[in-house]
């Protein structure tokens, strides 16, 4: 999965597309926007709000900072517990411990609550080749997963759906009325469908919002209860983790989940914050830690801090370029800015497009409960790229042209007196609509008979 | 005080008349304002483009045009913020601070630095106020809806002493424009569709005129409405506080 593809379209390509239906990229924007609104009027019932996401920060950079000693503490903690912990390099290595776990059990069914590391490493796929039926319980996920999508956003996974697509897709998988889109009867039917897969899953794989160092357990966070639905009546919960996801110690879950569904949809607190600390009797709990490139990420000292992300999504909610370019122009598994500059540490070449999949406009950075610099990493992921020579040819060369012409005041004047008169004289050429990606929706400047610096000469009498 | 004039590239070109009233402005409130001739860019089209390196020749020519003024000012907040992040040259370390630390945006220039209390002018028209970002979230020119912090409003309080002018409420106070700089044309799709939404929300509320710190937005803006054949003007907030907008 981490090659190069060159079938999968770039963002702007993606995103392209995704704007040909205006209305339905109006409608995404609300629906991003209202839950950025949300956000801000919980955010300002709590007067310390930045001394939360200061503390959050803190706490998160102590962790990176400490993280080798942490994970010993959390393994030595969870073995205590009667957990049994693995440790994956990568995202092949947890693939193949999750498969060996519902092999040596022999089951062929499992049911699994959202989980971003299961994205990431493209659990689903490689479970379903070997023959194992796996069902997303939490609802966007499975209306993604019948419609056989990645999620367009980590909280909101079929955001890019509307109720009437969805209504469809579930006349077509779960006997629904046609032309059924009331959300109330529609979530009764997935309710009733996901039941049924409950009581009949042996495993049940949860994800981890927070991994407590000092105690050995972990919280999850839904707002379905379907990561308990699932795990109290398995025999066997599987828990995938990234090794960023550590605490240090149980007081700092107030800090975090106060933050964490504020920031993602303005409620005070996920509906079910469930912690899970050690199997109950007759279940086995197994817990895989996973690397998949995480290590490398945090040697990097520009973008190490991206893994304080608490996966809220607010950072995406607020980007005016997500709500108009949807989740899947990012082809990675986490959309939006935290996406853009997480992805590339997995691999360059296929994510070099993302990091220039936005205006720098720092609203993210701002959102951000546990204050990660999204948009400065953005910018210094763009130098990185480039220097890797991960940029086109041809923008590479324009761009040499322009410091050019930018680094001396002759060329400059000359350039530009040539691009005034060319615009004056030829607007056709200049607004020609296939061969000038700014003109297919704009109007350019209108050229003034001079520039200032000459209209200052002649004011001010300057000589040079 | 001696006031080296900063007028970026775009303006220069394209948007004199934004530059004839910065200058003019400036020179009401009894300063000494010089405009280098030799200036030519910030640098920021290479830098934004992942082509820091690319932008050297261009920072050592700024260095060289700033070094000997006192304050350097410019209409846009996104140029002064690339030169107060990014602005290097090994050669002149001391020169490249100081310029650092003593450029500012035109607008908190004149409420931080030259503190005007008036400025006898009128500008009877709706005007709607779109904030760049990187003026905003760069160089707090203004609170940030995101913040849980006090509201302020450095080019609102500039406003706040035009004569008869109704300012409109924004839907999406701070919302971005999607210039974005390069990002226009390497994302043109995403940038006019934010471009044409940024304007929708000026004129759902009444605008006859937005208003912003920076030109690079409001030439996108323009750029929409005028293939819109929208009555909606743009004008530099620089050509509003000078009171010489024709």
């Amino acid at each position: 999965m981490n090659k190069a593809d060159n079938s999968v379209p770039d963002h702007a390509t993606a995103a392209e597309k995704f704007l040909q239906d205006e209305e339905r990229v109006n409608w995404h924007d609300k629906a991003l926007w209202f839950n950025r609104q949300k956000r801000d009027i919980s955010a300002n019932q709590i007067p310390d709000w930045e001394l939360l996401r200061d503390t959050a920060s803190q706490i998160k950079d102590n962790v990176l900072a400490n993280l080798d000693d942490y994970l010993v503490q959390f393994e030595q903690n969870a073995l205590q517990n009667g957990i049994h912990v693995h440790w994956a390099t990568d995202a092949a290595e947890h693939n193949q411990i999750v498969l060996r776990i519902v092999q040596e059990h022999g089951i062929g069914k499992l049911v699994k609550s959202k989980s971003m590391l299961t994205e990431e490493c493209h659990l689903n796929e490689f479970l379903t080749t070997h023959g194992i039926d796996v069902i997303d319980t939490d609802l966007g996920e499975r209306i993604v997963q019948l419609a056989e999508e990645p999620p367009s956003h980590i909280v909101l996974p079929s955001i890019h759906k509307r109720k009437e697509e969805v209504g469809e897709l579930f006349h077509q998988h779960l006997g629904t009325e046609k032309g059924a889109s009331d959300p109330a009867y529609l979530t009764e039917a997935a309710r009733q469908h996901l039941r049924e897969k409950f009581l009949t899953a042996d495993i049940a794989i949860t994800g981890v919002n927070f991994a407590i160092a000092e105690t050995g357990g972990f919280v999850v966070c839904t707002n379905e209860g379907n990561a308990d639905m699932g795990v109290h009546l398995a025999k066997v919960h599987i828990a995938c983790m990234g090794i960023e996801k550590i605490i240090p110690k149980a007081e700092h879950l107030g800090v975090f989940l106060r933050l964490l569904a504020r920031s993602a949809t303005g409620q005070p607190i996920t509906t079910y914050s469930s912690h899970f600390h050690r199997p109950k009797t007759g279940q086995e709990m197994h817990l895989v830690l996973v690397d998949n490139g995480r290590s490398a990420h945090l040697g990097r000292k520009d973008f190490y801090n991206s893994l304080k992300c608490i996966r809220c999504g607010a950072c995406i909610n607020t980007c005016p370029v997500y709500r108009r370019s949807g989740g899947h122009s990012y082809h990675y598994a986490i959309s939006g800015p935290i996406g853009a500059i997480l992805a590339p540490n997995q691999d360059m070449r296929q994510y070099a497009d993302l990091p220039f999949a936005s205006t720098l406009c720092g609203s993210c950075s701002n959102v951000c409960p546990v204050k990660i610099d999204i948009h400065n990493q953005l910018y210094q992921w763009r130098q990185v790229l480039t220097a890797e020579g991960y940029v086109p040819k041809a923008k590479q060369q324009g761009i040499q042209v322009m410091a050019k012409v930018l680094s001396s005041p002759t060329l400059y004047r000359v350039a530009g007196k040539s691009g005034r008169l060319m615009m004056r004289l030829l607007p056709g050429l200049a607004n020609n609509k296939t061969l000038n990606p700014w003109a297919k929706q704009r109007e350019m400047p209108q050229p003034p008979k001079e520039s200032f610096r000459d209209w200052y000469k002649k004011n001010r009498h300057k000589d040079e | 005080m001696k006031v080296g004039l900063f007028i970026p590239c775009y303006i220069d070109q394209f948007y004199p008349q934004v530059a004839v009233a910065t200058l003019q402005l400036l020179e009401k409130l009894g300063l000494e304002v010089d405009y280098p001739l030799q200036q030519t860019c910030c640098g920021q089209p290479m830098a934004n483009s992942g082509f820091e390196a690319a932008s050297a020749g261009c920072d050592a020519l700024f260095v060289q045009n700033f070094a000997a003024y006192d304050y350097i000012v410019a209409p846009s907040g996104s140029c002064v913020l690339h030169i107060k992040e990014h602005l290097h040259d090994a050669k002149n370390p001391e020169a490249t601070s100081h310029i650092r630390n003593r450029i500012y945006e035109l607008c908190e220039f004149l409420t931080d630095v030259v503190q005007v209390k008036e400025l006898g002018v009128s500008f009877p028209h709706k005007v709607g106020f779109h904030i760049g970002c990187h003026g905003q979230r760069g160089l707090h020119l203004a609170q940030m809806s995101e913040l849980v912090a006090a509201d302020f409003s450095k080019p609102g309080y500039l406003l706040s002493l035009v004569q008869n002018i109704q300012l409109i409420e924004l839907s999406r106070k701070d919302e971005c424009c999607g210039f974005g700089g390069t990002f226009c044309v390497s994302e043109a799709a995403v940038s006019a569709k934010m471009g044409k939404d940024r304007v929708q929300d000026h004129v759902e509320h009444g605008a006859e005129y937005i208003t912003g710190t920076d030109t690079s937005c409001l030439m996108h803006l323009e750029g929409i409405l005028r293939r819109q054949k929208s009555p909606v003007k743009v004008v530099h907030i620089a050509e509003i506080l000078n009171g010489q907008y024709e």
